[in-house]
This record gives structure tokens, sequence and C-alpha cells, in this order.
């Protein structure tokens, strides 16, 4: 029944999936959070730079951001991220994309995680003599960081999610793996079923296992 | 300006902001003039290639059609999603077991898929199984796509949206002899409407971005789909095609956007309501899902 998954390399297209979630994760997280503390942060110009970062990324389509990396920054202005192989060179900027435009959600989030914390919370720390930085990584993050887990996988499962928009640039992932085999194998719905079927397995067990962790780390107020 | 997380600034703060300011600005100063020289470089910036913009031509022949694409594709499949996310919805809140459990696994599942997914498959479906012409087919496996999609989501929403409402709607409505169907219809979905209205909007904006997809993978001619044609036109500027694309997006869901914040105050400001009011997804993209309640 399955003869046609045959010459097809199933698995390796979704580790190929997976490589651009966790990379775009680890990434965005990091540059999501400097872009929250800019916006928390006392210097106008940072804030500002934040706030128009985060509004103009949030308002393009993710497509157009990555087809944007592969036509413009790459072919156009040879800018290739230190790789010599097409792949390379695409896989890199489909991660810079999926960095780029994610973090805007990231920051989104942790802004409204850090909005969680009690006013007293920084206060007591602030009576304390503590400077912004150390309010900020000390006191207020931590706290924040734990009740943001919810909003975050919900990112995670949407970056998951958003690793097929790649295809577009031709990063050999799920999705273009799909696009190829419908093409040349007649069985739609099984092939659709199981590609269906491995996302599937992708965001659901991401959902209930950090929706757990989640519930485990979240401070009891 | 002050903030809880910091003090009031004193002499020694306000100077160690000026330096904080005065670094940053050099680096986003080094990093503009080092987009501008690799522009320059490479001449993406001469005026022949910005040109165009500034006439009507491109506007007309290559902008201005894409766009209306987008925003057909994005209306009916907002249209259609609708009403069946509504039933979706509903159907997740029935008392029945046997209506309650397959709408949540239809719901579950198709959010857990991803649009492109949807699309490309739609596409495939409408090519074997129906007689849609093939430059129709685009535009058909996009609307598809984002259907199966945005009505899952929307079913969320209006879930969410009913469930937000205080529980004395209910009680009240059958107090006076309401049956099941009737307290839905007449007193809670009415309430329900305006309490999801800017949710349901920055849905659209969900939906905009989304069919930049179908340009992208199905040669479905929308804005996006324009750049490439465009840029080979005139030229090869495909920075100033990707700008001006880009701006164009910009503008449309920041003020679909704006829209939602503005309509969610007044909700909240409203003192007719029930005072339910769904955020807008706090988080938008194609992420939206599971955000919002």
């Amino acid at each position: 029944m399955f003869d046609f998954l045959e010459g097809y390399d199933l698995l390796g297209a979704f580790w190929v999936t997976v490589q651009l979630t966790l990379l775009s994760a680890a990434g965005s997280l990091v540059w999501g959070t400097l872009l929250a503390a800019m916006r928390v942060g006392p210097v106008p110009l940072m804030r500002g730079f934040g706030t128009v970062y985060v509004n103009v990324v949030r308002n393009i389509p993710l497509t157009v951001i990555i087809l944007f990396a592969s036509l413009g920054l790459s072919q156009t202005l040879n800018i290739n991220l230190g790789a010599q192989a097409f792949d390379t060179i695409n896989f890199r900027l489909a991660v810079l994309g999926l960095v780029a435009y994610t973090s805007a959600f990231v920051c989104e989030a942790i802004r409204s995680g850090i909005n969680t914390v009690p006013v007293g919370q920084a206060e007591a720390a602030r009576a304390l003599g503590l400077s912004f930085t150390q309010v900020l990584t000390l006191v207020v993050l931590p706290q924040a960081f734990r009740s943001v887990v919810g909003p975050l996988t919900n990112v995670l499962i949407a970056l998951t999610k958003n690793t097929t928009v790649a295809a577009a640039i031709g990063v050999a992932e799920a999705a273009l793996l799909m696009k190829k085999m419908i093409e040349n194998e007649a069985e739609l719905l099984l092939i659709s079923a199981v590609f269906a079927f491995g996302f599937v397995c992708l965001t659901l067990p991401t959902g209930l296992i950090l929706g757990w962790v989640g519930k485990k780390v979240a401070v009891k107020r | 300006m002050t903030s809880v997380l910091y003090d009031a600034q004193g002499p020694r703060a306000k100077r160690r902001n000026v330096l904080y300011t005065v670094v940053f600005l050099v680096a986003l100063a080094a990093l503009l003039w080092w987009v501008y020289k690799s522009l320059d470089d490479k001449g993406q910036l001469d005026w022949e290639k910005w040109k165009p913009f500034v006439g009507s031509e491109a506007w007309t022949t290559y902008i201005l059609p894409g766009l209306k694409n987008t925003l057909i594709a994005a209306a009916l499949s907002m249209v259609i999603a609708l009403p069946l996310g509504a039933v979706f919805g509903i159907a997740r809140l029935s008392d029945h077991a046997w209506i309650r459990v397959p709408a949540a696994v239809v719901v579950e599942f198709f959010r857990a898929i991803p649009v492109l997914i949807l699309m490309i498959f739609g596409n495939a479906l409408f090519a074997q199984y129906s007689n849609v012409t093939s430059d129709d087919r685009p535009l058909y496996a996009v609307v598809t796509g984002l259907v199966l999609y945005n009505a899952s989501v929307l079913a969320e929403i209006v879930r969410a949206g009913i469930l937000a409402l205080p529980k004395g709607q209910t009680e009240a409505a059958h107090a006076i002899g309401l049956r099941k169907t009737q307290t839905m219809t007449s007193i809670l979905l009415p309430q329900a409407v305006t309490a999801m209205l800017p949710a349901i909007v920055s849905q659209l904006v969900v939906i905009v971005k989304d069919t930049a997809l179908g340009g992208a993978i199905l040669t479905f001619p929308e804005l996006l789909a324009a750049v490439s044609p465009m840029s080979s036109y005139y030229g090869a500027n495909v920075i100033a095609s990707f700008t001006v694309v880009a701006v164009i997006y910009v503008v449309l869901n920041f003020s679909l956007t704006s829209f939602a914040s503005w309509l969610e105050q007044r909700l909240r400001r409203g003192k007719k309501s029930t005072g339910a009011v769904l955020a807008p997804a706090a988080v938008g993209g194609t992420e939206s899902a599971g955000t919002v309640v």
C-alpha cells in the first residue's frame, strides 16, 4: 500500500524540517528577547527601533521575507552567509528569514509575559538599588519566562508549520517533497495523509509536552 | 518617561542613556551604511530601477492586478471560513458527544497542519477530481487551503467568544424558557460576535499574509507573484520591487491591525456590552491559532 514511498527520502525531508525549526527557534528566542528588552528599556531610540521592527516585520508575509532573502540578498546582493553550495545557501537564508520573522512574535509574547509579573516585584527590586539590566535579568525576565511557556509554545508550533515556506526557495523540506511526490505519483490522498500525519506528529507532542512543562513551571500567584 | 522597570532618571542615568543612544545610533548608522553601500555597489539604487514606480504603468500592469487577486482570495476565504468556523465552534460546545468529539478532531487536525500543505493538496485535488480550468485552479487551491485552516482557527475564536460570556446569560435565557438553540441564536451568538470582532479582523491579517504562499508555490497571480515579472521587465530592480510590495503589505496589514485594536478598545469602553472582549490574537502571522483565548 505504501510502495509509492520508495525512492523518496521522507525521513530526510522531515529531518530538514526539524532542523529548520530548532535552529530558527533558538535564533528567534535570542533575538526576540533582545527586542523585548529594547522595547521595555529606558533608551527611547531602542524602544523606537524595537517598536518599528516588530510592527513592520509582523505585517509582512513570511513568504515575502524568505523570497527576498533568496532573490534579493543572495542573488542580487551576493550575500550568501558564508556558504558555497546552493543547498546550504538556501537553508541558511531560510533560517535567517524565519528568525527575522518569528522573533517579532517572540518579542510580543515575552513583553506580554513581562506584564504578568506583579508591579511589586520590580518595585522591590528597584528599592534594593538594582539597575534596569539587573531588574530585568535577575527579577522580571525569569518570572516572565515561566509564564510565557504557553504563548511561546504556540509560536514554536506555528514556526514548525512555517518552515514549509522554505519550500518557496527550494529547501528540501517536507512540503517540497510532498509537492514533488504529488506530481510524480498517483496516490494523492495517501501522500497527503502521510505528510499531514508527519506534521501532526511534530506539532501535537510539542503542544502536549510544553503545555505540561508550562503548567509545571508557572508561578503560582 | 518613567516605567516600573527603572527609576526616574537622575543626571548620571541621563548621561548613561545618552551614551547608549549614541552607541546604538552609531551601530544602526553603520548597518544602514552597509546596506546602502551593498545596494549601491550592485546598482540597485539607480533612479532607473525605481522610476517605474513613479509612473502608472508598473502599477496598472503588475501591482494593482496582483493586489486585486490578493484581496479577492482573502475576502473569499474569510467569507467562506466564517460560517464554517461558526458551525464548528458551536458544534464543539454541543451537549452531545457524537457532535462535539468529531468537530474537535476536525478542528485540531486542520490547525496542526501547515496551510501550504493544505494548498498543495487542494491544487492536486482540483487537478485530478474536478474540471476547474488550470487558470482558475490556483485561486481555488489557495482559497481551499485558507478556508480549511482558518475555519478551524475561527472555530476556536467562536468557541472562546461564547465561553467568554458571563454564565448568567445562559442561565437567564434558560430561566425565561428558551431552548438550547434559541439561547444560542438569540442570546449568546449576537453578544459573542461583538466580542469576537477584533479577533476576526486580526485573523484577516493572517489570511492576507498567507495568500502570498499561493503566489510563491502555486503560481497564483497575487501581489508577491508580481515581483519577478516586474523586476525582469524593468531591468532586474529586485530590491525596488520587493520594497514596494512589502510596503503595500505593511500598510494594508497595519491598518487592519490598528482597526482591530481600535475595535477592541471601543468594545471594552462600551457600557452596553457584557464586557467580554476577545483580544486580537497577540501573536499574529500564521501563528494566531491557539493564541486567541
